[in-house]
């Protein structure tokens, strides 16, 4: 599967299907800390992304409000 | 799991509730939570004219978006502060957000400001740090925005994300003064400024970025280029992790310093602020520290090079 990281806009190929929270630890994305989509839907930790799914990974912390 | 409203499949769920929400009750829920925030902390009255400050990020196009669609009487301020690329596309997805709803929309461009007062000018010619000069800036503007278009409010999109990083960067440095006043409501303490509101305090970036996502508000994903290195990062990362260990940890945080911990810093008296002499804005010297930025920036565009030492 092809991940597209949002905003550092960097995509990262795995192999292989697994859940969406395995694909966060992978990638060392805490829980509640980015929105991770398909398509035009979110998904949920609990559920499995496939080898040729097209996944983004968005952050949503973001810094520097005055 | 299941949405907790209507059993069907969910979309979002929010670990510090247990909670799981389809598309439609999620909307439903965070304009809930915005409603309650709003009245029970008495933010805005029925006829109230509401200025929303808007950066083109998730958190002020989704406010702007919910206040409007409760009905209330709302006008975008957006502020050009000319950091490149990032303002020009958060300026773009401003104004389409504002075209394509009818929303009115002001925008204050800081290149036409006092001679040329863009953030990134600023700093390079005061060395002060941009977010240093980006927070005096952003303040009067908003401030000025409020008094001159008559509006009775000004809203900003603070979540509790920010609300979380910011009472801990208090707490750290004990820094009663901002401890006295970080509440989700400040009422105006001179007569040129107006009520402030955060009607997102409640609401983590997790809920705010959802909601803008399934409302499919175009928003600037992309981070402003000087918040590499930010503290308020690296205290919303700490917060992250307790979060993530224990949820619910930010919201009682948040929620508890205001019932208990808030109310005894803001008993401490605190000096009135006077009226710079010069803009008419509340000041705590004869000039306001904007005033005081604007004429040094016009000294030091008048100086002559310096010589260089052999």
């Amino acid at each position: 599967m092809r991940i597209l990281l949002r905003p550092q806009c960097r995509t990262v190929d795995l192999t292989g299907r697994r859940t969406v929270a395995r694909l966060l630890r992978e990638l060392g994305v805490l829980p509640g800390t980015a929105m991770v989509i398909r398509k035009d839907t979110l998904l949920l930790d609990s559920e499995i992304v496939e080898e040729d799914d097209e996944i983004e990974v968005r952050a949503v912390i973001s810094g520097g409000a005055a | 799991m299941k949405c907790v409203r209507c059993r069907a499949k969910p979309e979002v769920y929010l670990r510090a509730h247990n909670a799981a929400f389809c598309r439609g009750c999620y909307l439903e829920y965070f304009t809930r939570q915005v409603e309650r925030a709003v009245r029970r902390q008495r933010m805005l009255g029925p006829t109230d004219r509401v200025l929303v400050a808007v950066s083109g990020g998730k958190d002020s196009l989704a406010l702007w978006d919910v206040l409007a669609g409760l009905g209330y009487d709302t006008t975008g301020l957006y502020l050009a502060q000319g950091i490149g690329a990032y303002s020009a596309r958060s300026r773009q997805l401003v104004e389409t957000f504002a075209a394509t709803r009818g929303f009115p929309l002001q925008v204050v461009d800081f290149a036409e400001q006092d001679g040329g007062m863009t953030v990134p000018d600023v700093a390079a010619l005061t060395r002060r740090s941009p977010c240093a000069a980006c927070g005096t800036l952003k303040r009067h503007y908003f401030d000025r925005a409020a008094r001159d278009g008559g509006f009775d409010v000004l809203a900003t999109g603070h979540n509790l994300d920010d609300e979380a990083a910011r009472l801990l960067g208090n707490v750290l440095h004990w820094q009663r003064d901002h401890l006295a006043r970080q509440r989700p409501v400040l009422e105006p303490t001179h007569a040129a400024f107006v009520r402030k509101v955060k009607p997102l305090y409640l609401l983590s970036e997790y809920e705010t970025a959802s909601y803008a996502f399934l409302r499919g508000i175009d928003y600037v994903v992309d981070e402003c280029p000087n918040a590499a290195g930010a503290t308020q990062l690296l205290y919303k990362d700490v917060l992250g992790r307790l979060e993530a260990a224990s949820p619910g940890t930010k919201a009682g945080f948040v929620r508890e310093f205001l019932r208990t911990g808030q109310p005894a810093f803001a008993a401490e008296t605190t000096p009135a602020a006077g009226t710079c002499e010069r803009c008419g804005m509340p000041s705590f010297g004869e000039v306001c520290s904007h005033c005081a930025l604007v004429a040094e920036i016009a000294r030091k565009r008048t100086e002559p090079p310096r010589a260089v030492a052999p």
